[in-house]
């Protein structure tokens, strides 16, 4: 099976005041069709931004993709025009944001939001799009929907807005929706609700998914695959029980080390990742973990580690231990039991 | 007036807190009340730790800020070391805020920008005339950024220069600047990253127990939550549903609320996510200007049976020390 999405060392810089930032610096991964991958990452990792480059929705200036291959269904992303790139966008790709607030046109109705997609990707007339749109917004659950598409955005719920963005998304039946974290604003019983609704929705509608997020329980029940990013690389990539119970990149273990969690005994102290997240005006030819990292040697600080295979097969991770971290979890947990 | 140590530092009494609505911009009436706090009822024992969780809009930032007495309460009794303050005047206040501080979420908008660390974190002391003297005043402000786990070398600098946990960790000096007995802790971890988050509830609770602090730990991360306090309550629509000793509250939740509320937090593992039979709570929380009748989560409640729509439940102590506000849980 050849993958629908195939990102191929990614560029994307900033030029900003303090210096030229490459937010994401050589970044690649593959989405097969149906498939739900996860891009997790702290603030200024560049999850967003690499997934923003997907979809060519990058402010130039400041910003400019600078390199790399963005192959979506057999063509170049990045060699397409503006117009043809318009093409691509809300209709083979869908989209849904953070903010449903700010994501949704205040002074259309839902209805319109959503027949405006219809009617500039599938030439639908006014009375088809209306139809369309009202189906929409009953798959996605909306009760009441007659009345719901007369209404404005602000007359909606958080949760309720996010369902119509699902709706807006899955308008033109795309092979792939980007979500970039699609929950964080909401409250976490509507959270569940957006998210069961996303993947019961993936599944019958075989709709491919990058779910970008910073929550590690959501990536746990919902993606197939998990890419780690961190200063604007992949550090670590594979399927999602490798990531949680065979990590292989320091950063990945110390992250899923420092979150309580509420199916285990309380422990005395968290465990923190020390240290403060990277300057991105700063990086230095080497491993950009390397000042919090505690398995650092030498070599971190000369080059670059490359993302090379580790453990299980699709496994990747980007450290010259790696191998060595796989064998210590190993014992580790040999020791526990 | 104070009260004995064994007494308990904070007890609220049946606190409401009503915000009426209004229409109309010249001839402006009131139409209705947002019933953001409506009837609250805990203690919090010197030295503990009391988690007041719960969604958006269910009033647990209100009830820090009456307590705070950042508003002042519709009615109910805010009783802090004996001493009733739900309705003391501004002078009074005074004295009272150097006993009680808070920690903000936001550690971009809760600093002021245009100021230097040492003056934002000496300002307290300043302006409440513990330290006239500017250069004993300024080795203080060294000394709690210190404490904070920032280098003295950061009272020279300005919040943009600095990231977000290190920015928290200024929040958290200011307030700690008067020698506070209670901090409410506002959402404290949550705008910060997940690699961070873990650092500041370290440093909270280091800080705890080298102060003798009190918390009032508002926050929706069940997680944290559970890994910070001693005692928690859950708060919906303006009440608390369920309270209890923390292991007692995550290990037996017996409010329908409390349990859609756990259910719904994803764990970080995918092998546990795989075993987990899944249902989210239908419905959104309901608006606190026309709350639903009787029981304000019965529209949601799985367990809803005729006579939530009426009467509306009192919280009951089931077990010792776990109290719940459902007429059908046992």
């Amino acid at each position: 099976m050849s993958a629908l999405l195939d990102v191929r060392n990614l560029r994307t810089e900033f030029r900003t005041g303090a210096g030229l930032v490459r937010a994401v610096d050589g970044v690649s991964y593959t989405v097969d069709p149906g498939e739900t991958v996860a891009i997790v990452g702290e603030s200024g990792s560049g999850k967003s931004v690499s997934a923003l480059s997907v979809l060519r929705l990058i402010a130039d200036p400041p910003g400019r993709i600078t390199g790399g291959q963005i192959v979506f269904d057999g063509r170049d992303l990045l060699s397409l025009s503006a117009a043809e790139m318009r093409q691509i966008r809300g209709r083979d790709i869908g989209m849904v944001f953070q903010e449903p607030m700010t994501s949704l046109n205040p002074v259309l109705t839902i209805g319109r939001q959503i027949t405006e997609v219809l009617e500039a990707h599938q030439d639908a007339d006014r009375a088809a799009a209306e139809r369309r749109a009202l189906e929409l917004l009953e798959l996605v659950g909306i009760a009441d929907a007659p009345r719901r598409l007369r209404q404005y955005p602000h007359q909606l719920s958080g949760g309720m807005r996010q369902r119509v963005m699902i709706a807006v998304a899955l308008a033109c039946n795309p092979k792939l929706i980007i979500a970039d974290e699609p929950t964080t604003a909401l409250d976490v019983t509507i959270q569940a609700q957006i998210l069961e609704l996303m993947k019961s929705l993936t599944l019958k509608l075989n709709v491919a998914l990058i779910v970008i997020t910073h929550n590690l329980g959501v990536v746990a029940r919902y993606a197939h695959r998990v890419n780690v990013m961190y200063a604007g690389r992949i550090v670590e990539s594979g399927p999602a029980d490798a990531i949680y119970h065979d990590p292989r990149h320091p950063y990945t273990i110390a992250l899923l080390k420092s979150v309580p969690r509420l199916d285990q005994p309380r422990r005395a102290r968290l465990d923190p990742v020390e240290g403060q997240p990277p300057d991105l005006t700063r990086l230095d030819g080497g491993c950009a973990f390397r000042p919090r990292c505690r398995f650092a040697v030498e070599q971190c600080a000369q080059s670059i580690p490359p993302l090379a295979a580790s453990g299980e097969a699709g496994h990747l991770a980007a450290c010259f231990r790696s191998a060595e971290l796989g064998a210590a979890a190993q014992t580790t947990v040999q020791a526990a039991e | 007036m104070t009260a004995g140590a064994d007494s308990p530092l904070l007890e609220v009494r049946n606190l409401a807190m009503h915000f009426p609505v209004t229409e109309g911009v010249v001839l402006s009436r009131k139409i209705g009340d947002v019933k953001a706090v409506d009837g609250v009822d805990f203690t919090i024992g010197r030295g503990e730790t009391l988690g007041l969780v719960g969604e958006s809009g269910c009033g647990k930032t209100t009830t820090g800020r009456c307590i705070l007495r950042l508003e002042k309460p519709t009615a109910g009794q805010i009783l802090f070391d004996g001493q009733d303050i739900s309705h003391m005047g501004r002078k009074d206040l005074v004295g009272l805020r150097r006993r009680m501080q808070v920690i903000f979420q936001d550690p971009y908008s809760s600093l002021n920008p245009r100021m230097k660390v040492g003056d934002i974190v000496g300002e307290p002391i300043k302006v409440h005339g513990v330290e006239p003297d500017a250069r004993k005043r300024d080795l203080r402000v060294r000394e709690l950024l210190s404490v904070c786990g920032l280098d003295a070398k950061f009272a020279d600098r300005y919040p943009h220069e600095m990231s977000g946990g290190q920015r928290q960790r200024v929040g958290i000096a200011r307030a700690l600047a008067l020698d506070p007995e209670f901090i409410v802790c506002d959402e404290a971890v949550s705008a910060l990253d997940v690699s961070i988050q873990a650092q500041i509830v370290n440093l909270l609770e280091d800080l705890r127990e080298r102060f003798n602090l009190t918390y009032l730990f508002i926050a929706h991360d069940l997680s944290v939550v559970r890994h910070l306090c001693q005692r928690v309550a859950v708060m919906y629509l303006g009440r608390i549903v369920e309270m209890a000793a923390v292991d007692e509250l995550f290990d037996n939740p017996l409010h329908p609320y409390t349990q859609a509320l756990l259910a719904a937090v994803p764990i970080p593992d995918p092998r546990v996510e795989a075993t987990r039979d899944f249902r989210p709570a239908p419905g959104e929380v309901p608006s606190p200007i026309n709350p639903p009748s009787g029981c304000v989560f019965h529209p949601r409640c799985p367990m809803a049976v005729e006579n939530c729509m009426r009467a509306r439940p009192v919280l009951r102590e089931l077990r010792p020390g776990h109290w719940v506000a459902c007429s059908e849980a046992n």
